[in-house]
């Protein structure tokens, strides 16, 4: 029996990696992938252009706009004169951002009124508007600060002391590449396994496979190992990428992440071959491919979190594998987690990879077409 | 181009890349065809049949020399000759989610065919094709060999000068092959049209006007089928010996010294000597009869390809080729009572009952859609039935644990392999998933490279190979584990004659030694060779029994020596009646 | 040969004489692929089916906007200062405040996920405030979804600004801020991310079908033969293609209002510019998108690569790189000219403006001239590749 499963293993490997074409789609598009996706997905802004729009001619104005100018992340594209001239602006997407400065700006600070700034924003992009308005809310209360040490004015009565755990710069980078880490693993998984099947069905060597000796669970187990093992050396290549190039640190345990994405691995290639052997032809098995990876991606948790989502849809993400392997990743990359705090996470992935595997042996001997 | 040919080839050359190797298709053809008249393009699989009806059709540019139909230059005026000829490629692109009408419309639109003349057109083809009473029903509804009609209406629609017809019969049935013939032999007489048409059925080349003969991408020879018989005159005869069924006394004579081919025909033995002489060394067998056979195109053939000469072949040696099954040889292993199904509303298999004994090689034969894959799929225990009993080998596939299913072969119509793997890696990987192991392996191997003559393609991709080797290495692949019982669904479809005479060898051999064969074809020679026949239609099973009762039993006034292609095409004819009334 | 030899046939029906031309052929290929889209349910499915499905799944899933974010407040000995406060953050919709009873258990709840902040006023509270300096309100953020952190941080910082007011107020002053922040933000005054990301997904997802669409239909007939059929017809290649793109044009039509028309009624995106201008854009996209379909379908001529590369460079790709949900700006110049291949970048930047800012020209102008451009590379190369060869 071990002979035969081996055989069968072996025989979807050179299935899979003979042709040197496919072998190409295998590795190298997932490691490009991470590389323009890890500079690509990112909420940071930088150089945030923006357009300013100063009627005072006094010192303060000046010293204000002198720190905007001297924020690294942000970047001086316009000055204007008059208040028709922003609209356009805005409109283009020149600017980003529009800093207005009233007449009496200076005047109302020496006098120790509070003093109005007008900041517009582009709010086309609601998530870009907001970042952008945390960046100036920050340079202006660098501002307000100097200004009450410098003059010795009462402060507020109290202020804010703000701490970020885990990642103090909040760099929005290491949330995502651990993501993408993810989202890569599950896309390959769906590539070796969502077709197999049914190409095996249109081809006829699937007939041939059921009337030999072979069971379904043999023939299970020799379409599950390849997935399996190109997804192992997928991750731990993209894992090296993430952690050398990108510089996301890796505080937690390895066992538990190898834990993790043997059970995310197993489930989606449950998935995958559940999708192929309900198909009867390859096309079937390309569209159920799509509807399955596509809302798992999204309802993963990757860009937007799950917690601002409705209840309802929240209640689908529980049979997304992702959406565990997601919370592992993270966890285990930037908190350093082991396996006690990961434990609500792995029985999830195994219980759907126990079910979408099983199913999909049943189906190799009771789908007929 | 000399006077009337309608298509002309000069030094016509093309070859190409497989995997590393170069493959030379055509290798400097000149030929010409003559206009109204049928010309069959003649030759076993590989010879290069497909390449130059595409070269043809201006769909492929030769490496070498030109080609001309109907005055255009094939290559450079491509649109212009797609224009003017009719090409019905081996698989005709029909779309199978129109319907046969919206089929017809698509290409009298494509040929710009006017609005007002095809009314009158579209009735004359269905007329013609038997299809008027379908136009409503879905191409992909069809049967294989209503299918095959339509496509070839979808060519009429504008009547072209020229008909290329690339192997149109192919995994038809009799009677549709008939009917077929039938409508290309009126275009040819009422619309002068002219055909070239290529086949492997050698009965069919004897219906062409004149034959080419092609092999390995060269023409062997050129002229009318019955001036090639002739050259035959005075080598054919007919063996029989009482009391020796036909297939074991081929088996005896094939590979004698001085003669060159022994087939199993009907009631006797067909054999080809070397010279115009009686078969040598007969004499001192018992019983043996012979008496001279009037030639016929397939012996030339068959002489030609094999130049001549006695083989000096070697012995198939199907030793090994199954472990000693025991058991008395009167024991059904195949047992099917009450078998039924169905799908969707539609009955495939409407209840069969039959039972094959150890060391039979029974036949089951059809019209396409009678039921006959769908039987077998069942008895592979790939379907399950919806009603009725089926038991191979005293256990029920379908449920049997994967020990039964180690005792029997399968072999499928399409030669299911695994096309980017090689042949060695196809026969390692089967072997090892009926549980060979270790020095067994090995040799079963051997065994295999030796026997199918594969040991030179052992390192090809086995998608790269011609028909005629799929068809040997998925054999080799179905018989790695010994089996008791083999099935074998429409094993040499598209295999020429030669491949098929090999085929047919070894299943011999293996019946010999007590392997159960059951076997699906659409070639009725080829039924000859089966103890029992039953044939099916429309999921029922019309008869049962030998070749040569169920000849007898269509004898008549005015076929005193039916073939079993007029018993076959009789029974259905009677039962499509039965069904009318 | 001389032509006079040549017998002419008797052709029974149709003269060669009178003989439709191209736009007969193009009638006939038309109607062909309409009854194939009609009979194939999942071309329709793609097509009517998955707009609406991805469009009800993501415009109610996918929000970046928190609300009722938990926070965990530790506030050590209450005070009416320290009630005020925590009166402010426990009013906002944005927090879901959980009192914990000590530090401790809130970094626990913090370290299981359980919440994304803590806001911690300590026992001092009310003295300190009294005093120069001011009292100090700690927050801790859990950084990992730096995004979401951000946001929590943003909404303190709002809700400790309202606080400050209220005390100003309450002494009968106003607040002593010397620069005082009055930001506007135009086009989507609420910054809804619900309207900015609706239009964007529609980009999306009409990318994945103008390839799912086409992306198969080429390796098709290539794998069932009939592709050598319709190549030994009077119909050149470009009516072939011609009568495929047209078909699924329409179809990919269908398939855009369909989704235009959910956007603004069923999420209520406000379409600010101009229907037609829309119409015109999509068409442009249309034309890009099911062009990229049907070059990968001409040069993978099998089912299975052209499937394999649909999924790699459709979907990830429209939707990390068309600015969709990630500013284009911030990214290096290598990755940004990397998105200029993205055809889904052009239509996101055309959407979002349309629907949210109205008819910019600025924007809209290059950016179509971008799609066309686009549409004309991937025809252009899907036309030169089928030519009528079988080799």
């Amino acid at each position: 029996m071990f002979q035969r499963i081996l055989a069968l293993i072996r025989k979807e490997f050179l299935a899979l990696l003979k042709d040197p074409k496919s072998r190409a789609v295998l590795i190298v598009p997932p490691l490009v992938q991470l590389l323009v996706f890890g500079y690509a997905a990112t909420f940071d802004l930088k150089e945030v252009p923006y357009a300013v729009y100063n009627e005072d001619r006094g010192l303060a104005s000046r010293d204000l706009l002198a720190r905007f100018a001297g924020a690294p992340s942000f970047r001086q594209v316009a000055e204007i004169r008059a208040e028709e001239e922003l609209a356009p602006l805005i409109d283009a997407r020149k600017v980003l951002v529009a800093v207005h400065i009233g007449p009496r700006f200076s005047a109302d600070l020496e006098a120790g009124r509070p003093a109005p700034l007008q900041v517009i924003i582009d709010g086309r992009n609601s998530n870009t508007a907001m970042v952008a308005l945390n960046y100036v809310r920050s340079v202006v209360s660098r501002f307000n600060d100097d200004w009450v040490d410098r003059r010795g004015l009462d402060g507020p009565p109290a202020r804010l002391e703000t701490r970020a755990w885990f990642n103090p710069n909040l760099e929005s980078r290491w949330f995502f590449i651990p993501g993408i880490v993810g989202m890569l693993t599950l896309v390959v998984t769906m590539l070796v396994t969502a077709l197999t099947v049914a190409r095996e069905r249109e081809q006829g060597t699937f007939d041939q496979l059921l009337v030999t000796p072979l069971r379904p669970g043999e023939i299970l187990i020799g379409k599950t190992v390849p997935g399996l093992v190109v997804g192992i050396v997928q991750a731990t290549a993209i894992l090296l990428v993430a952690t050398l190039w990108f510089k996301v640190p890796f505080l937690g345990s390895l066992p538990a992440f190898y834990v993790g994405l043997v059970l995310f691995l197993l489930s989606g290639v449950g998935a995958g071959l559940l999708i192929s052997s309900l198909s009867a032809t390859q096309q079937q098995g390309l569209l159920g491919a799509f509807l399955f990876m596509v809302p798992a991606v999204i309802l993963s948790g990757f860009a937007t979190p799950i917690a601002n989502m409705p209840h309802a849809v929240q209640v689908v993400t529980y049979i997304d594998p992702l959406r565990y392997f997601l919370v592992i990743l993270r966890k285990v990359f930037l908190e350093g987690a082991g396996f006690a705090i990961l434990v609500d996470q792995f029985w999830p992935m195994a219980l759907i990879g126990a079910a979408t595997l099983l199913l999909a042996s049943w189906l190799f001997r009771h789908r007929m077409y | 181009m000399p006077a009337g040919a309608v298509l002309e080839a000069c030094g016509l050359g093309k070859s190409f890349q497989v995997g590393k190797r170069v493959v030379t298709a055509l290798g400097g053809v000149d030929l010409q065809v003559r206009p109204g008249a049928v010309t069959g393009l003649i030759g076993p699989d590989g010879a290069g049949k497909t390449t130059f009806m595409r070269l043809a059709a201006g769909l492929l540019v030769p490496d070498a020399g030109s080609i001309h139909v109907l005055g255009l230059d094939s290559t450079h005026d491509a649109l212009a000759v797609q224009a003017a000829l009719g090409y019905m490629p081996q698989r005709f692109g029909l779309y199978e989610d129109l319907t046969v009408q919206e089929n017809l419309d698509l290409y009298a639109d494509l040929q710009g065919v006017p609005r007002a003349a095809r009314g009158a057109r579209y009735a004359e083809l269905m007329h013609m094709t038997g299809l008027a009473a379908f136009t409503r029903r879905l191409a992909g509804r069809l049967s294989g060999g209503m299918k095959q009609k339509l496509g070839l209406a979808c060519t009429l629609v504008r009547a072209p000068r020229l008909l290329l017809l690339d192997e149109p019969t192919v995994g038809v049935d009799p009677v549709s092959r008939r009917e077929l013939w039938a409508i290309v032999d009126r275009l040819v007489q009422n619309e002068g049209m002219s055909v070239l048409l290529a086949t492997a059925y050698l009965d069919e080349a004897e219906r062409c006007a004149e034959v080419i003969l092609l092999h390995d991408g060269r023409i062997l020879d050129q002229g009318s089928p019955a001036a090639m018989s002739a050259r035959m005159a005075g080598r054919t005869w007919a063996a029989a010996q009482r009391g020796t069924r036909q297939r074991e006394l081929q088996a005896q004579l094939d590979g004698r010294p001085g003669i060159v081919d022994a087939l199993v025909q009907g009631e006797h033995v067909r054999l080809i000597t070397t010279a115009a002489a009686p078969p040598q060394g007969l004499a001192g067998e018992p019983d043996i009869v012979v008496r001279a056979l009037p030639p016929r195109f397939e012996d030339a053939f068959v002489d030609l390809l094999r130049g001549g000469r006695d083989r000096q072949m070697h012995r198939v040696d199907m030793s090994g080729g199954t472990r000693d099954a025991g058991g008395d040889a009167r024991d059904p292993v195949i047992r099917v009572a009450g078998a039924k199904r169905r799908f969707g509303d539609f009955w495939a298999v409407a209840g069969v009952d039959f039972e094959i004994r150890r060391g039979e090689v029974f036949g089951l034969l059809g019209a396409n859609g009678a039921g006959k894959t769908t039987t077998f799929r069942m008895l592979c225990g790939l379907l399950p039935a919806s009603a009725g009993h089926l038991d191979v080998a005293g256990v029920d596939l379908r449920r049997a644990a994967s020990k039964a299913r180690a005792r029997i072969g399968y072999m499928s119509q399409k030669f299911s392999l695994y096309g980017n793997l090689s042949v060695a890696q196809n026969l390692d990987f089967f072997a090892s998933a009926y549980g060979l192991d270790g020095p067994q392996r090995r040799q079963r191997i051997e065994w295999a490279l030796a026997e199918f003559a594969l040991g030179a393609a052992g390192d090809q991709l086995s998608g790269d190979l011609p028909l005629g080797y799929k068809q040997r290495l998925a054999m080799a692949c179905a018989l790695m584990h010994r089996p008791e019982i083999l099935f074998l669904d429409e094993p040499t479809s598209g295999v020429d004659p030669i491949a098929r005479r090999e085929f047919w060898q070894r299943i011999n051999a293996l019946a010999r030694q007590g392997v159960t064969v059951m076997v699906t074809t659409h070639f009725m020679e080829e039924a000859e060779y089966c103890d029992r026949l039953a044939i099916m239609a429309a999921g029922r099973i019309l008869a049962l029994d030998e070749p040569a009762a169920l000849k007898a039993a269509a004898r008549s006034a005015e076929q005193p020596e039916p073939t079993l292609e007029d018993a076959f095409i009789r029974l259905i004819e009677a039962a499509a009646v039965a069904e009318a009334a | 040969m001389s032509k006079a030899n040549l017998k002419p046939p008797q052709v029974a029906a149709a003269g060669n004489k009178e003989r439709g031309g191209a736009g007969m052929r193009l009638g006939g290929l038309l109607r062909k692929e309409f009854l194939q889209i009609v009979r194939d349910p999942s071309s329709i499915a793609i097509a009517f089916v998955m707009p609406i499905f991805l469009l009800v799944l993501f415009g109610y899933g996918v929000s970046l906007d928190a609300d009722h974010v938990p926070v965990a407040v530790v506030a050590a000995a209450p005070s009416q200062d320290s009630a005020d406060f925590l009166a402010v953050l426990q009013g906002s919709h944005y927090f879901a405040a959980r009192p914990m009873a000590s530090m401790p258990a809130a970094e626990q709840a913090l370290r299981q996920g359980e919440v994304s902040g803590i806001v911690r006023l300590r026992s001092d509270f009310s003295r300190q405030m009294r005093q120069a300096g001011g009292a100090p309100i700690q927050v801790v953020v859990d950084g990992v979804d730096a995004n979401t952190a951000r946001l929590v941080e943003g909404y303190v910082d709002g809700a400790w600004s309202t606080w400050l007011a209220a005390q100003a107020a309450r002494r009968g002053g106003t607040l002593q801020m010397p620069v005082d922040l009055q930001p506007r933000i135009w086009f989507n005054g609420e910054l809804k991310s619900r309207n900015y990301l609706v239009p964007g997904l529609v980009a999306i997802i009409m990318t994945l079908i103008g390839a799912l669409l086409t992306a198969l239909v080429m390796a098709r007939e290539w794998e069932r033969g009939t592709m050598e059929a319709l190549m030994v017809t009077p119909a050149s290649m470009s009516e072939v293609l011609l009568g495929k793109l047209a078909a699924y044009f329409a179809l990919g039509t269908g398939g855009m209002l369909l989704s235009v028309g959910l956007a603004a009624w069923l999420f209520d995106v406000p379409l600010r510019g101009s229907f037609w201008i829309l119409w015109g854009c999509s068409s442009l996209f249309l034309l890009a998108a099911l062009g990229m379909g049907l070059t990968i379908s001409t040069l993978a001529r099998s089912q299975f690569v052209a499937g394999q590369i649909a999924i790699i460079a459709t979907f990830l790709p429209a939707f990390l790189l068309s600015g969709f949900i990630f500013d284009i700006g911030s990214m290096p110049p290598v990755v940004q000219f990397i998105t200029h291949l993205v055809v889904a970048r052009y239509f996101v930047a055309i959407v979002q403006t349309l629907f949210l800012a109205g008819n910019v020209w600025a924007v809209i102008l290059p950016n179509a001239l971008a799609l066309a451009v686009m549409a004309a590379i991937f025809l252009g190369i899907t036309w030169r590749k089928s030519r009528k060869r079988l080799d």
